[in-house]
């Protein structure tokens, strides 16, 4: 039934109903109401049997899910941000313990400067951290993708990371079918570990191996995470059959059929894409967009199949890999090795910066009309004055650019000298 | 096997022979049915004090559950000797995550256990003093506050062992580490504030703390199964004798432990809610320095060019223990510590067989009464 809610409540129903049966959570926005929203299930027993623990820092979280989902629970945790790096050893233990963890990251800026708004820069950050990374492109989409996740992580005993955008999506009321607790059920059978601690037959998890063995349990977390690229197409079809509609998948494609150019990103911008899309078709503009819905494992193959007749690409992506460029875009790049085809890393929507229709107008009349040089990273909408003017300031001084920036743009009137 | 009058101390240990106990009051050790949840064939150094006191404790803990425990780990020496893939010296369920998360992964497991309704099993978790006075002292501090089901066990062997022997927040002033070496006008380890982890477990005000050396195995395993008896979060800090990193002979790992304790370096007591209930008086008081000597790490006061000024210092520290805990039997006793033992270097075992504390009878009931059977 379609109604009208927040999408971090829509999102704390979905996982409630997958019922988990410890949540360790600390609070970071924009992820706190995802959690407050579980609380309340659990303290009304809605929510039953689940322990929550109110822990004492992200590092905690993923810790108690660590012991939790290896004591044999469904384990669930939520963060964003800086909460993700600061559980980030931790994030490394539970995929490499092999622990069908699922955690919810609300997209959102890594600092500093400190910033609370979103980014991917979050989620990038840890793309090598042996877990499943899906992006939801709307709330329902969000909503969906839990469901789907516990069922992958533990078909695979591996963790997911569901991620959706911070604020654009948690804090955006729209509509959405929240997934109701029987056909979650029916979809999601009751968790089974294949390992866990039990007096009854104990086992040592944990162990110290060394180079003996070493590079064979890392080939292993590789083969079995490459397997999610067979899992996830089947049970989005399974979902989709039990649910009635599309949610998840490893691509999305929007008129890309007969496509030159091709618009490729991850999470909510490909709403606005579609739109200006859109608007470009009616003007006889052959242009689409493809969404990258799982971004690790990587669906190399996909990507390559989704991109190979077109004659430019457009990665727009909300975070980059400083020093080198973008990220997606090395490894769109990847995906189309030996192919002509020109591939552009745009960066966009950092810490929060709206991508409006309007910018990605002007962005792709630049790619049309070959404006944009090939192999450098692009920014978009950046304020090219303000950057040029602080790097022209011959004074070597240490220090913060923020704050010096700020104070150029009138922002902060405080003087240092 | 007919049971033998208890006639007199064990040669030196104070401690007295199980084969001389009613079989009720032998220790878990020595019974058959002991699960050695640490068994044999791992690759602790020869008398390690983690090893022991490892050994001792979860013996005592499946003993006291009937064997419904599972127990989390942190990195450290003890999840290094006790599990090289694919060996493993665990006979419980065991799980190693981190260094600076073991309280937390208790706390899952906990949690877990309560959702699932298994009353029946229990959690331990234990970490050295790394991961528990320093890396996972958020995570240990956390659990206590939120009252989780577990007993959190620390093997306190004064430094960073694992990794060469440096210097951590429980190593104590003038110890001679990796990092804190015996040179400059100040040498080893600093003096101080000190981190009392017992003290803020204390004011967390959760239903048991205690404190226990491997030198009285029986001590340890009452106040684990006392720790068994309760609920929510309970912590255990035993102190465990490194011969590698202190430089003590391997075969003194005990003797080092007992002395700790009969200087007052080391206040052995229970506490239950944030208040004292019983502590371990000491038996026979003797100076730090019989203490020290027995370890190279504290070579560097004593030699040619003695630093009485730092020995008093750590005598002084002793002394506050002493006066803080109420650690003598009689308070009377305060003045009359008898003399320092010349050279401590030559002692086996056997020296310590002085007649002044052979045969009473009574002395050993009443020890007993007072380290196992006091005041709760």
């Amino acid at each position: 039934m379609l109604e009208q809610i927040e999408g971090s409540a829509a999102v704390a129903r979905a996982v409630a109903c997958c019922r988990p049966e410890v949540i360790a959570a600390y609070p970071i926005s924009p992820q706190t109401h995802i959690v407050e929203g579980l609380s309340d299930m659990v303290r009304t027993g809605e929510l039953d049997p689940c322990e929550y623990l109110m822990v004492e820092s992200e590092f905690a979280a993923m810790s108690a899910c660590i012991g939790a989902s290896a004591a044999g629970a469904r384990a669930y945790t939520a963060t964003a941000s800086q909460g993700l790096l600061y559980m980030a050893e931790a994030l490394y233990n539970a995929s490499g313990l092999g622990l069908p963890i699922v955690m919810t990251l609300a997209n959102r800026a890594i600092g500093a400067p400190i910033n609370i708004w979103n980014d991917h820069s979050d989620s990038m950050s840890q793309r090598d951290s042996g877990w499943i990374q899906l992006y939801a492109t709307s709330n329902q989409e969000a909503a969906d993708l839990h469901v789907q996740a516990f069922r992958l992580a533990e078909e695979l005993a591996l963790p997911v990371m569901v991620c959706m955008d911070g604020f654009i999506l948690t804090h955006a009321y729209e509509e959405v079918d929240v997934p109701g607790q029987e056909q979650v059920d029916e979809f999601l059978p009751p968790f089974e570990p294949g390992l866990a601690l039990d007096p009854d037959a104990p086992v040592t998890i944990g162990s110290l191996v060394g180079p003996e063995a070493f590079t064979e349990v890392k080939y292993l977390m590789h083969a079995k995470q490459m397997q999610a690229l067979d899992a996830i197409p089947t049970i989005a079809a399974e979902f989709a059959e039990a649910f009635g509609r599309e949610s998840g998948g490893l691509l999305s494609h929007y008129r890309t059929d007969d496509a030159e150019t091709v618009v490729v990103a991850l999470g909510s911008v490909l709403g606005t894409i579609a739109e200006t899309v859109d608007e470009l078709r009616d003007e006889g503009v052959k242009i689409g967009a493809v969404g990258v819905k799982c971004f690790r494992p990587y669906p190399l193959e996909e990507v390559r199949a989704a991109l190979a007749a077109a004659e430019r690409i457009v990665v727009i992506e909300k975070a980059f890999a400083v020093g080198a460029g973008g990220i997606v875009g090395q490894n769109v790049r990847l995906a189309l090795s030996g192919l002509r085809s020109r591939v552009h890393d745009v960066v966009a929507g950092l810490g929060g910066r709206p991508i409006t229709k309007q910018s990605l107008r002007g962005l792709f009349d630049d790619v049309f009309a070959d404006r944009l040089e090939v192999g450098k990273l692009h920014f978009l909408d950046l304020k090219r004055d303000v950057v040029e003017r602080e790097l022209a300031r011959s004074r070597p001084s240490p220090g913060p650019h923020a704050e010096r920036i700020l104070r150029d743009l009138g922002i902060v009137a405080a003087r240092s000298h | 096997m007919p049971e033998q009058r208890i006639k007199h101390y064990q040669t030196g240990t104070f401690v007295v022979g199980n084969r001389l106990l009613d079989p009720d009051q032998r220790s878990v050790q020595a019974r058959t049915e002991r699960s050695n949840s640490l068994t044999s064939g791992h690759r602790a150094c020869q008398g390690c004090g983690e090893a022991l006191g490892a050994r001792y404790a979860l013996d005592a803990a499946m003993r006291a559950t009937g064997g419904r425990v599972i127990a989390a780990n942190a990195t450290g020496c003890l999840e290094v000797f006790s599990t090289p893939f694919p060996e493993s010296s665990w006979q419980l369920p065991w799980l190693h995550s981190l260094f600076g998360n073991a309280p937390a992964v208790a706390s899952g497991m906990a949690a877990a256990l309560r959702a699932k309704g298994r009353d029946d099993v229990r959690v331990v978790g234990q970490a050295g003093d790394g991961g528990t006075v320093d890396i996972g002292f958020a995570c240990l501090s956390g659990m206590f506050e939120r009252n989780d089901d577990v007993l959190f066990i620390c093997y306190d062997n004064e430094a960073y062992m694992n990794t060469g022997v440096q210097r951590s927040g429980a190593t104590p002033p003038a110890a001679r580490t990796a990092n804190t070496k015996a040179i400059g006008p100040e040498p080893g380890n600093a003096f101080g504030q000190g981190k009392n982890v017992p003290l803020i477990a204390m004011a967390h005000e959760i239903p048991y703390v205690a404190t226990a050396t491997v030198a009285e195995p029986r001590d340890l395993e009452a106040k684990v199964e006392r720790a068994m008896e309760l609920r929510g979060a309970r912590y255990i800090h035993v102190f465990v004798p490194c011969p590698l990193g202190w430089g003590s002979r391997s075969r003194d790992t005990i003797r080092v432990a007992r002395l700790v304790k009969e200087s007052g370096l080391f206040p052995v007591f229970e506490a239950e809610r944030g208040e004292v209930t019983a502590v371990s008086k000491i038996r026979r008081r003797v100076p730090v320095t019989e203490y020290l000597k027995l370890q190279r790490r504290y070579a560097h006061l004593f030699g040619e060019h003695p630093r009485t000024d730092i020995i008093d210092r750590l005598q002084a520290a002793a002394d506050r223990n002493i006066e803080r805990f109420g650690l003598l039997a009689d308070p009377d006793d305060a003045a009359s510590m008898p003399g320092e033992a010349t050279d401590l270097a030559g002692l086996g075992p056997e020296d310590d067989a002085s007649p002044e504390h052979a045969g009473e009878e009574t002395n050993v009931m009443r020890l007993l009464s007072e380290t196992h059977g006091g005041p709760r």
